[in-house]
């Protein structure tokens, strides 16, 4: 019998780049595939929700004006450090979920790919979506893909890890700021994700990650006002239609998404066209 | 002038008035101020707190960059704080510097806001640091000008050397400009008092030498109006008036920036000083980006959802 006493991690919320715990002072239980008893993390509320939101919308201008370059940095970054701690992923997706090693190993790895792929799309985007338009005119035509602003997402319950990545990453990459809910069964390594962001050169409040019920926080996050778009990947299609008429009221845009795409960074943004005389 | 028979105008008697008062228990303060803070407020007491927050808010804007344009918008607001909703009551007062105050009482009284007060900031805010005769044409323009309440700094440097009757006597010259025209708000910068014992003997002062309300601060010096800072302020003007059945005001002012921290305030009015004090005539909150959130906070109680900032002005 060991005389020490263990060590246990507080899983809590991540706003705002620091680790709150819920407004709401809740907790609910987690547990391997086995029953055995894992963590408490927080049962997130509406209002840590709201305080999220709060939190991306003041980041959000600050980011967007980040460059392309800049972006693919630190985007690149996140997958250095996630990479240095795999160790620790792949502990606690075995834990939670029951995987094999090599199974969860496949999953980080997967993960740290997923976010260089994203990383490059940083300063690419906009001209591979950009096009000159010919107009009847001594002008040039231009459309630019632009940030649409605040964005909530729902990631899926499995893979925790890698499906929280695609939630996160191809929001971010186009110059917005994301709220998003982790998976409920398995939302160790989204907390692990969060001290990984910490360390990352991701500016506060640009990426926030809330653990909690999906039917709780997804009604909110389709009728608030101030989120712009919303990502349901992670919801079951039974609910997908109550969430779209909810957010129907408020033209958000709510898109749902099976595979990781360039799609999934254009779905959240904006085109802008400007005219410019062409001159002489 | 009488002084409501506290002290008599010399320098000994002030001393020996201020010398009388209990320290403050600073622990005590701390903790009693934390524990108003976890009073929980919901729905119609919600309701009736926002509400009841923004008809005390005193509307403020005090940049260099501030413009007639900005001042007349802000105006409008103060009148009618969410165009879209008639049922939002109008706040307390604008408060703006000197040369705003003609411009901010010509356009309230055009679009109907009588009632809306105008506060001036007054001699030589927010440090305090001119001649007495500078001061007093200070605020006489702003009262030429058609303000309602003047707000003036003390002298900092004086108060913290004991030098009180200065103090003392540079509000009762104000005083007397103001007369009946005008409420006079005294604010002490209580981030630069460094003490709550030192907060409680400026409040005290002040109330005796006729100031209308105690101000926590300009807005320029960080902390501001912090919690214990205002139940200690509050305490001295329930003291005050069991001594002289004379009820002054209290006005926090700065870092009182969202809901919350608007409905802690009136929590710790109603346990400190009493609900009597839950009235704009007798508590203020000196704030600009707080109406917005008041606002946002309303249209969630009304429609179920979160608001945006994007539906609400920006100044």
């Amino acid at each position: 019998m060991s005389n020490r006493i263990d060590v246990k991690k507080t899983y809590k919320l991540f706003i705002n780049g620091a680790f709150p715990r819920t407004e709401s002072g809740r907790t609910y239980e987690i547990k391997n595939a086995k029953g055995i008893f894992i963590a408490n993390p927080c049962l997130a509320s509406r209002k840590d929700l709201k305080d999220a939101v709060v939190a991306a919308r003041a980041a959000q201008h600050g980011w967007n004006k980040a460059t392309g370059y800049n972006k693919g940095q630190i985007l690149y970054r996140i997958a250095e450090m996630l990479e240095g701690r795999r160790a620790q992923f792949v502990d606690e997706i075995m834990s939670v979920t029951g995987a094999t090693k090599a199974k969860a190993e496949k999953e980080v790895t997967d993960s740290v790919d997923r976010l260089v792929w994203y990383a490059g799309w940083s300063d690419k985007i906009s001209s591979l979506s950009g096009a000159l338009n010919p107009v009847a005119g001594p002008y040039y035509n231009f459309t630019i893909p632009e940030s649409m602003g605040v964005i909530a997402a729902i990631a899926p319950e499995t893979p925790s890890l890698l499906g929280l990545i695609d939630a996160i990453a191809p929001i971010i990459v186009g110059g917005n700021t994301v709220v998003v809910l982790a998976s409920t069964k398995a939302p160790l390594s989204a907390m692990s994700f969060a001290e990984v962001i910490a360390t990352s050169d991701v500016p506060a409040g640009v990426i926030n990650i809330l653990t909690g019920k999906k039917d709780e926080i997804a009604p909110w996050m389709a009728s608030h006002m101030d989120i712009d778009g919303l990502d349901i990947s992670g919801l079951s299609p039974k609910a997908h239609g109550e969430i779209k008429s909810a957010g129907a009221e408020n033209l958000k845009r709510i898109f749902s998404f099976k595979s990781a795409d360039p799609g999934r960074i254009l779905a959240y943004q904006e085109n802008k066209t400007v005219w410019h005389p062409i001159g002489l | 002038m009488s002084f409501y028979g506290l002290v008599d105008g010399s320098d000994a008697s002030l001393k020996k008035y201020l010398g009388n008062l209990s320290g403050v228990d600073q622990v005590g303060a701390d903790a009693r101020a934390a524990m108003l803070a976890t009073r929980s407020i919901k729905t119609t007491s919600k309701r009736w707190a926002i509400d009841t927050a923004i008809s005390m808010v005193d509307l403020t804007t005090l940049e260099g960059a501030d413009t007639p344009g900005k001042v007349q918008a802000l105006c409008t607001k103060a009148v009618r704080p969410d165009p879209t909703d008639s049922t939002v009551p109008s706040v307390g007062a604008v408060c703006v510097y000197n040369d705003m105050v003609g411009i901010a009482r010509t356009h309230l009284d055009s679009i109907g806001g009588q009632h809306v007060g105008v506060a001036a900031v007054s001699t030589a805010f927010p440090s305090g640091r001119a001649s007495m005769p500078v001061k007093i044409q200070d605020t006489q323009d702003a009262i030429d000008a058609g303000a309602s309440e003047i707000d003036m700094v003390i002298d900092r440097g004086a108060f913290l050397s004991g030098r009180y009757i200065e103090v003392f006597n540079e509000i009762v010259a104000i005083r007397e400009i103001c007369g009946t025209k005008a409420h006079l708000k005294v604010i002490f910068e209580t981030g630069e008092l460094v003490t709550y014992d030192n907060v409680r003997k400026a409040s005290f002062l002040a109330m005796a030498a006729g100031a209308d309300f105690i101000k926590t601060s300009t807005g320029k010096v960080a902390p501001a109006a912090t919690a214990p800072v205002v139940l200690v302020m509050l305490e001295a003007v329930r003291d005050f008036y069991s001594m002289t059945k004379v009820r002054i005001g209290v006005k926090p002012a700065g870092g009182i920036r969202n809901t919350k921290d608007a409905i802690k305030q009136l929590v710790l009015v109603n346990e400190t000083a009493g609900p009597e004090w839950l009235t704009p005539s007798l508590f203020r909150i000196g704030a600009s980006a707080l109406l917005n959130d008041l606002l946002m906070q309303r249209m969630k109680m009304d429609d179920g959802y979160y608001a945006s900032p994007q539906y609400v002005t920006i100044d």
